[in-house]
């Protein structure tokens, strides 16, 4: 495996001098962002389709192979396919749903768990797949977009924050040279020199145990599941599988406190853990071996001024539960319609502050969730480690003890609860989504035939409105004007562009929508308001308010 | 629903005993993890978390400031 200074390498892409750009001198730049992680160019690729000017920086002249994240989340997937590589990743990935947790080696589960308890939506709980994969396919999406440069080996060093945005310094092989951007977000990752150059805080928790990642090929027929063991048969406090692409398997060992950590990585010290778990006749090959600790932090605010935090910059959660790059998805999925709607005079920059309150909800939630599963796989004292193994031991008797067993609680989309930009409830539904949280899929169909709920919401603000009646559709929309399009969802008769039938039911029932009840989507795909008869007066009221326009928001 | 801290039962002598009774013959070691066990049993009887928090919070204060 190629390797520039003990990275390995997925993928070369070379540096390049930037066009414009020499020794120096100073660029102008509408949007800068710092970092091409998943994060990092999940937003250079949401604001390009929009057609915004952006330049992303990294560090590196490549994507860097080695064990990263693995576990892609239904609704990371929904933003994906929104993005354009939804499909692409579907294809590659291996889908799982289920998980199962054992306990000291006996063979039945203490603990089962279905991710996808809805059925027929497009995508699945989850995929897995390397995220040298994700971050391919993100740059081949934005390859064809002439306003979007991803710009290699040019490193952020410097960082002037003043009120029109801000100017970074950057280093690049041939030297120097610098930013001028209206608004910089820095996607640079956990250890992110932006926020180290601002000298921002990043509080939390550093949880102490050690864990082994082994990703080996072997050939074994096994479950596409998730398998946790709490004290297995085999070294190790604690050890997980999960299925990957091209034949790869990841066993994450956990080893504890206080250990030698480049010992821990040579192949000899491995092998007893992987053989532990495969038996001794199945052979294996090494992929990639590491270690790694886990903390769980955030940054107190996302929003600095012009400067923005997203991704593990901002936020850092344990793995167990996936909630990192899945978090960080949800992050520019928020922000991405957000800066376009502020750059377009669309609406106001106050419109970001909310960006700042939903994503550091969601981060507090993600944290909460991670922290909580780890306190179980981990425990600190001998009364936690009591606690633990009397859950596990009463599960296997007692159902109600299931559900208090913690090996990870997994990703799924946060709902803004408490988000200033939702217009709460006064119609009372038998079901559905509430204002903050996001749309659920359903299958339809279209005038190409098949087709997704979820393919036709998202990218701008959009009225759900449940009726036959065509003519109503055709009034609502003129009432409500070019910023809200409306997609008629009817039980029968022909379907058109914007007419979609619903002949399963289950947009229906899964709305909880009787004949003429209406609700606003936001262009991230997250619920603004709803009603049981759709009234243009509200859903333009509702609209003000979650784009933050004529005093709409407080 | 509150934590109920007025009295709650007619047989308080028969709870107390169950509860002795349950550590019969244990060592420390066993008798922690009945507790446990114990805890977890109603915890998910009583099923409110406002509930199991403020009794929790009552059960430390003796020995430890709130967290
Ligand atoms: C072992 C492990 C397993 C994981 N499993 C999962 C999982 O299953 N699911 C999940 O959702 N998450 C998982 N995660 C977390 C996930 O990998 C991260 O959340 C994700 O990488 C964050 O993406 P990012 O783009 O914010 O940051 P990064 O991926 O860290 O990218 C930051 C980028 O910024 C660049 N950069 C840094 N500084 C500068 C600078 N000064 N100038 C220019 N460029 C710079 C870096 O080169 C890098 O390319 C896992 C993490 C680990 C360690």
């Amino acid at each position: 495996m190629m390797s520039v200074s003990g990275i390995p390498v997925w993928k070369e892409y070379g540096y390049r001098p930037a066009i414009g750009s020499r020794a120096g001198e100073t660029e102008t730049v509408p949007i800068l962002i710092v970092g091409a992680g998943p994060i990092g160019l999940a937003m250079a690729l949401d604001l390009g389709r929009r057609g915004r000017r952006v330049v992303v920086l990294n560090a590196l002249a490549f994507i860097p192979r080695g064990s990263k994240a693995i576990c892609f989340s239904k609704r990371s997937l929904e933003i994906y396919d929104r993005l354009g590589v939804g499909d692409r990743l579907l294809e590659k990935g291996v889908v799982w749903e289920k998980g199962k947790v054992f306990w000291r080696g006996d063979p039945a589960p203490v603990y089962e768990f279905d991710l996808l308890p809805v059925k027929h939506q497009k995508f699945p709980a989850f995929i897995n797949i390397q995220q040298y994969y994700v971050e391919e396919y993100l740059l081949d999406a934005i390859a064809p977009l002439s306003n979007v440069e991803v710009r290699w080996r040019h490193e952020l060093v410097g960082i002037a924050p003043h009120a029109g945005g801000a100017k970074a310094e950057i280093e690049t092989p041939e030297g120097r040279y610098f930013i001028e951007a209206d608004f910089v977000i820095a996607c640079d990752g956990s250890k992110s020199t932006v926020r180290r150059l601002l000298g921002l805080d990043f509080d939390g928790r550093v949880f102490e145990d050690n864990f082994l990642i082994a990703d080996v090929k072997f050939d074994q027929e096994r479950p596409t599941e998730r398998w946790f063991q709490f004290e297995p048969p085999y070294p190790g406090y604690s050890s997980l599988i999960h299925k990957q692409p091209d034949g790869v398997w990841r066993l994450d060992f956990q080893l504890g406190r206080d250990i030698d950590k480049k010992e821990a990585i040579k192949p000899e010290n491995v092998e007893p853990f992987v053989r532990g778990f495969l038996g001794d006749d199945i052979e294996f090959e090494f992929e990639w071996l590491s270690v790694y600790t886990f903390q769980c932090r955030r940054m107190r605010r996302f929003v600095h001024g012009r400067i923005i935090f997203a991704g593990d910059s901002a936020h850092l959660v344990s793995p167990f539960g996936a909630r990192g790059c899945n978090g960080g998805m949800q992050d520019i999925d928020n922000l991405g319609w957000k800066l376009d709607r502020v750059l377009s005079g669309l609406s106001p920059e106050s419109l970001l502050e909310s960006y700042n309150d939903e994503a550091t909800f969601v981060a507090d939630e993600n944290i909460l969730n991670s922290t909580r599963s780890t306190n179980f796989m981990t425990p600190r004292t001998r009364m936690e480690k009591i606690f633990r193994d009397s859950v596990l031991e009463l599960s296997r008797d007692f159902a109600f003890a299931r559900p208090f067993v913690n090996s990870g609680r997994l990703s799924v989309a946060v709902p803004y609860s408490n988000s200033p930009l939702n217009t709460p409830d006064t119609d009372v539904f038998s079901a559905g989504p509430k204002a903050g949280a996001t749309a659920i899929d359903a299958p339809l169909i279209s005038d190409r035939g098949k087709t997704w709920l979820l393919s036709r919401l998202g990218d701008r603000f959009i009225a759900l409105y449940f009726a036959d009646d065509d003519a109503g559709a055709a009034s609502l929309q003129a009432d409500l004007g070019g910023d809200i399009q409306v997609v008629q969802i009817a039980q029968s008769g022909p379907a058109t562009k914007s007419r979609l039938v619903d002949v399963e039911g289950l947009a229906r029932s899964r709305f909880g929508a009787q004949d003429g009840a209406c609700y606003l989507v936001r262009p991230d795909q997250h619920v603004a308001g709803r009603w049981l008869k759709a009234d243009s007066a509200k859903i333009r009221r509702a609209h003000e308010r979650a784009c933050a326009s004529q005093g709409g928001a407080k | 629903m509150s934590l109920k801290l007025d009295i709650n039962t007619t047989a308080p002598d028969d709870i107390y005993d169950s509860l002795i009774r349950m550590h019969e013959g244990l060592d420390d070691e066993q008798s922690a993890h009945v507790n446990a066990r114990m805890i977890l049993l109603l915890a998910n009887h009583i099923g409110d978390p406002a509930v199991i928090a403020e009794a929790a919070r009552i059960a430390r204060s003796a020995y430890a400031p709130d967290l």
